[in-house]
């Protein structure tokens, strides 16, 4: 092939040309930019499929490494590579993308050629962030990436928009600058500790030995640096705060992928840096982890259920499913790891649905009041099918993708903390409560009003955006292994530091 | 053949279902009940020979060999946990599978005529299969997780089809609340699973059988799985305190009461208990919390069923007191008698909700039976049937219900788990019971018309009789099934199930034929009684008035609606709303915007507050840390 040696860079990078390009294209015809970016977002997905063709799934090493020396003098380079983990985020990212922009193309009404440019830019950054084997490369597409983000939801976004965008840039961004600090002290130890000079790349890093006794030892004070910007992507209660504004202020486009992808790279930063780097840290810090992340269930979900905008309650919803994700992580176990990352992968599907869902029915009706709909079931019968599906994947209802992520977090939960795990199943109880009730008022009862009497149902366009997610939630659901299978070696190879005390674990638990 | 059995009324599912959605894009004429229920009742009714035909093999089979098995592929292997999407076949399940399709497919011709006035017809028979395909799923399941599959599966079909009519608010919330209160069985459940799997290493239920025998566990433990699972049948079979789902659920179509809420899924917990029989019989504790919320469901819902004027109410709560007499079997260890009750159950269930929903059908929607009465003449057919299912569930031999039901009184009587107390409750509850459905029969079909309406009443047409007809015929012999000491039922069974307790200390086989002669007379009393009392209807309204209180109590259900909603509900919003507003937006976010104008401010003050003077520093840092503390707690408690 014709850039076998350098796959990698082509799939970061093939998005960001193409918009590049796509700003050529006269502004007077909108739907020449909205094809073209489409395209650009297919070949990206195409080109993720090479990726995905030519991966090894026997192996647990990073694959189609490719290195390039940047900044010399920090022991910088360019450094790209992937494992079984991020290979399935780099595929909900660039399977994601189409739908984003399909879903967009009659929800942007001003200046069509910088908001498809920039969500074409995000995709880059967003398959930099998860290609990265560079701690500072990392660094950079992480950070790269707030900027698109920033302007999608300050110009396109709803009334509050620049005060959300401000809110969600500085927060992000004030989180991630102790873990630059952190990257670099990493940098430098690895000099003192092999004489090899300075190395920000993270096969270095993982060689490095920080004392790690105590909850503020060098160890625990460089995992609070990282987890600190992790966790606010995540985000974790209580730092979660951004997520309802961005939200609810972003376009339909920024939500899904804010939600579809930028939360997943927190569960991502801690499965790739926190736990590798950190094991003593991460076993001090496993039970605040754990509390927290079961707390955040049942908040997000508490807090759903009172929302009378259906934009925060897909958000609160967030808040709560992520909290699956950390507790998964932090079960330090092979079925709480694996339960975590399907969770991202089945979170980014099922509520990038609930999103462009939302979405279509506020192209049509300008609110997102629950209140200001009803009966919808009546006249948008398609329409109500698909919202179903999502709502009940979302619900984690078994044959679904939500099912089995939830599955195995908390059978891994609960061999490392069972009365935690016994609090975290509550989450099942009322995620059925609020996602239901909330169905049942948008789309049940007599059809409320002249207004939503006249509602169109899904056209072929949105029909595309949607079928793609709906197959996604039930091969997620029923067939698993072929996602597992691909991931199994390298999630084995991280838990595998922390087995023995896994084992332990289990130990106590059974009798 | 066995994957085929789950398989084809899925088919039928999509298939409708495709149909009415194509139907509905193309907004023309929606499909007739006849076209889309020939569809469905074929695809059930396929099931049905399938399961009759695996079912004759077994029997041919010698008893240790009466097990088919198909693993359909991979589900969900990571790391020690293996989880096949398998199903299995044994003597226990292949009875509920013809149950399940064999009653399925009557309630299927039968809805042909009754959703013929329908709108979307089609998108009824699209879930009845679907539901009939998940609940094969649950009881051949060869593991936990695969019955669990089934579980949620037949429950979000009991959902949809609660709220099938959900332009009526009252119905959509039915649903929901179904859903959501089977959720809160489904939690126990959940946790039930994760204990067990980390004790044995394994979900399948041979394979559990096996290990449970070889691996030693503690007592404690034993309970708690039990209890645990006991939990979700909590939920899914209406118990105490988890029943307050099933009456609302009465929201759906009748056949849909008849199907889901009488014969098939809400006995969907007696079958997880016999499942696991060999568990339960290792864990004495746990059966007699099983066989007292059994009890006292029993006895519960029917002194609520006694007052109840919704025709559809009043079988309602029966099924939850007959139901809480299944668990009661099952809690004294008989749990062939359990089964053997959920068979005779489906059959006289099944009979007495579909004959209410002719009866509803030919009094134009009507449910009360303050506001029917004689309709003996007007609907003679559905008459003799009623009848037929009502001396059943009294309890009058040789129909089938006095067969199962004396069963369960006399193993509650004589098992070393039971006792004279859960027997008297079960008598009573029996007294009970042919009490208020002597009084539901002479309301409905006795005496004169009351109404206009019932005056008019007509008859249902053949496509709703003939499966009355069968049921009838069912109810009347079924029971022969399980005759005390020549029982085939116990028979048949015997090798899959946890044995039978042994004999009370104290208690001979001759007290069997003087208790089975008490509870004919107990079912006779019941009848009179009400014969008696409703031969003049004023002198019941007269009675009920001079009791107000207690008639009130029992009509509004024991209040337990009203409770759950002061609470639970209504707590639940309010501390939600106050994390939201309180806790959330003006704690924690304002103290996040409060580190952000910090920022921007503090770069003036530090320049004035730049003295040298450590003490001054000091104490402006506690100022400051005061002031953060003081700001979160002031916008908590504002």
């Amino acid at each position: 092939m014709a850039f076998s040696g350098n796959l990698l860079s082509w799939l970061v990078f093939a998005p960001f040309i193409w918009g590049l390009a796509g700003l050529l294209i006269p502004a007077r015809n909108p739907s020449w930019t909205k094809y073209w970016a489409l395209g650009g977002t297919i070949v990206a997905f195409l080109l993720s499929v090479v990726v995905y063709l030519q991966f090894d799934a026997t192996s647990a090493a990073f694959q189609l490494q490719e290195s390039v020396s940047w900044i010399p003098s920090l022991g910088v380079s360019y450094k790209l590579g992937l494992d079984g983990i991020s290979l399935w985020l780099v595929m909900l990212t660039t399977f994601l993308c189409p739908l984003v922009i399909l879903g967009a193309f009659e929800a942007v009404e001003k200046k069509h050629k910088g908001f498809f440019f920039l969500l074409l830019a995000l995709e880059s950054a967003m398959l930099g962030t998860f290609l990265a084997t560079d701690a500072f490369l990392f660094y950079v597409f992480w950070e790269a990436l707030l900027i698109p983000m920033y302007f999608l939801v300050g110009i396109w976004g709803g009334k509050d928009r620049i005060f959300a965008a401000m809110k969600f840039f500085i927060y992000t961004m004030a989180g991630s600058l102790l873990m630059l600090v952190a990257i670099f002290y990493l940098a430098y130890q690895f000099n003192v500790q092999s004489g090899m000079g300075i190395s920000t790349s993270l096969f270095d890093l993982y060689t490095v030995k920080v004392p790690g006794d105590g909850y503020l030892s060098a160890q625990s004070l460089l995992f609070l640096a990282f987890a600190l910007a992790f966790m606010i992507k995540v985000p974790l209660f209580p730092l979660h705060t951004w997520l309802p504004d961005a939200h609810v202020q972003a376009p339909t486009a920024g939500s899904v992928i804010l939600a579809g992808v930028l939360l997943k790279m927190g569960g991502y930063g801690l499965i790739r840096f926190a736990l590798p780097l950190f094991p003593d840290a991460v076993r001090l810090y496993q039970w605040p982890a754990l509390v927290l992340g079961t707390i955040a269930i049942s908040y997000g979900a508490l807090i759903a259920l009172v929302q009378t905008d259906i934009k925060k309650l897909v958000a609160y919803s967030s808040v709560s499913h992520m909290g699956y994700v950390v507790l998964g992580i932090f079960s330090l176990n092979a079925a709480g790891m694996s339960g975590a990352i399907y969770q991202m992968l089945a979170h980014g599907i099922s509520t990038s649905g609930l999103f462009l869902v939302v979405g279509m029915i506020y192209e049509r009706r300008h609110t997102r009041e629950i209140s200001a709909f009803g009966g919808l079931a009546k006249v948008m019968p398609l329409f109500a099918v698909a919202f179903l599906i999502i709502v009940l994947s979302s619900a984690a209802l078994p044959g679904t993708n939500g099912f089995v992520g939830e599955f195995l977090i908390l059978l891994g939960l609960w061999q490392t903390a069972p009365v935690l795990a016994v609090f975290s199943a509550l989450g099942v109880i009322l995620g059925a409560f609020y996602l239901l009730w909330m169905f049942q008022r948008v789309m049940y009862g007599k059809v409320n009003g002249e207004e939503n009497a006249q509602l169109k149902d899904l056209s072929t366009r949105e029909i595309l955006v949607l079928v793609p997610l709906i197959v996604a939630i039930f091969w997620m659901g029923m067939a698993p292994g072929f996602w597992f299978s691909k991931m199994q070696p390298s999630v084995d190879a991280l838990v595998s530091k922390y087995q023995a005390s896994a084992v332990a674990e289990l130990r106590k638990v059974s009798p | 053949m066995l994957a085929s059995i789950v398989l084809l009324p899925f088919v039928g599912f999509l298939a409708n279902g495709i149909w009415y959605l194509t139907a509905q894009v193309k907004g023309g004429k929606s499909i007739s009940a006849r076209n889309s229920g020939v569809l469905a009742t074929a695809s059930i009714a396929g099931s049905f020979v399938l399961s009759l035909a695996l079912f004759i093999r077994l029997i041919g089979l010698a008893e240790e060999e009466r097990v088919f098995e198909t693993v359909l592929f991979p589900w969900i292997q990571v790391g020690a946990l293996d989880i096949s999407f398998a199903l299995r076949m044994d003597a226990l399940n292949a009875l509920f599978a013809l149950v399940i399709t064999g009653v399925g497919t009557l309630i299927h011709v039968f809805s042909i005529g009754y959703m013929d006035h329908d709108e979307s017809p089609a998108k009824f028979f699209a879930y009845l299969n679907l539901f009939c395909s998940f609940m094969l799923v649950l009881v051949l399941g060869a593991s936990l997780p695969v019955l669990f599959l089934g579980w949620e599966g037949v429950g979000l079909c009991s959902y949809l089809l609660i709220s099938f009519w959900y332009t009526d608010p009252e119905k959509a919330s039915a649903g929901k609340k179904a859903f959501v209160v089977n959720r809160v069985g489904d939690f126990g459940f959940l946790i039930g699973m994760f204990l067990i799997f980390t004790t044995f290493g394994t979900l399948d239920f041979a394979a559990l059988k096996a290990a449970f025998a070889t691996v030693a566990v503690a007592p404690g433990i034993v309970t708690a799985m039990g209890l645990l699972l006991f939990v979700g049948c909590m939920g899914k079979s209406a118990q105490l305190p988890l029943f307050v789902w099933l009456p609302d659920a009465m929201a759906g179509p009748t056949p849909v009461s008849a199907l889901i809420h009488a014969a098939t899924m809400v006995t969907s917990g007696v079958y997880l208990l016999a499942r696991m029989s060999f568990l339960y019989a290792a864990t004495p504790d746990a059966l007699s919390v099983i066989a007292g919320v059994g009890a006292a469901t029993a006895l519960f819902a029917a002194s609520i069923a006694l007052v109840q004027n919704d025709i559809k109410k009043v079988l309602a709560y029966s099924t939850v007191s007959q139901l809480g007499l299944m668990f009661l079997a099952c809690g004294v260890g008989a749990y062939a008698t359990g089964v053997f009750h959920v068979i005779t159950h489906a059959f006289f269930k099944a009979l007495l909700f579909l004959s209410a929903g002719s009866v509803i059908h030919g009094m134009h929607e009507e449910q009360d039976i303050q506001k029917m009465g004689g309709l003996r003449s007007k609907m003679p057919q559905t008459f003799f049937v009623f009848g037929a299912g009502w001396l059943a569930i009294c309890g009058i031999p040789p129909f089938s219900g006095f067969f199962s039901k004396d069963e369960i009184l006399w193993q509650a009587f004589s098992s070393s788990h039971g006792g004279t107390l859960v027997w008297a409750i079960g008598s009573l509850t029996a007294l009970l019971t042919a009490f208020y459905m002597s009084r539901l029969f002479i309301l409905t079909f006795l005496g004169k018309g009351r109404t206009d309406k019932a005056a008019h009443a007509h008859e249902s047409p053949w496509v709703m009789l003939i499966p009355l007809q069968i049921l009838a015929v069912l109810s009347i012999t079924g029971g022969f099934m399980g005759v005390p000491h020549a029982s085939w039922l116990e028979h048949w069974l015997h090798p899959v199930l946890a044995h039978a307790p042994e004999l009370r200390a104290g208690v001979h086989h001759e007290t069997e034929w003087f208790l089975m002669g008490f509870s004919v007379v107990v079912a006779a009393a019941g009848i009179a009684g009400a014969f008696f009392l409703y031969r003049d209807k004023r002198a019941a309204d007269n009675l009920a008035a001079r009791f107000r209180s207690i008639h009130t109590v029992l009509l509004q259900k024991w209040y337990v609606d009203e409770f759950y909603e002061a609470a639970i509900v209504k707590p639940v919003a309010r501390f939600s709303s106050f994390l939201w507003k309180t806790f959330d937006v003006k704690g924690i976010d304002r103290v996040v915007l409060g580190f952000g104008s910090f920022a921007g401010q503090s770069g003036t003050l530090a320049r004035t507050l730049q003295t040298g003077s450590t003490q001054l520093y000091t104490f402006l840092i506690l100022v400051g840390f005061a002031s953060i503390v003081g700001y979160t707690l002031y916008g908590i408690f504002r």
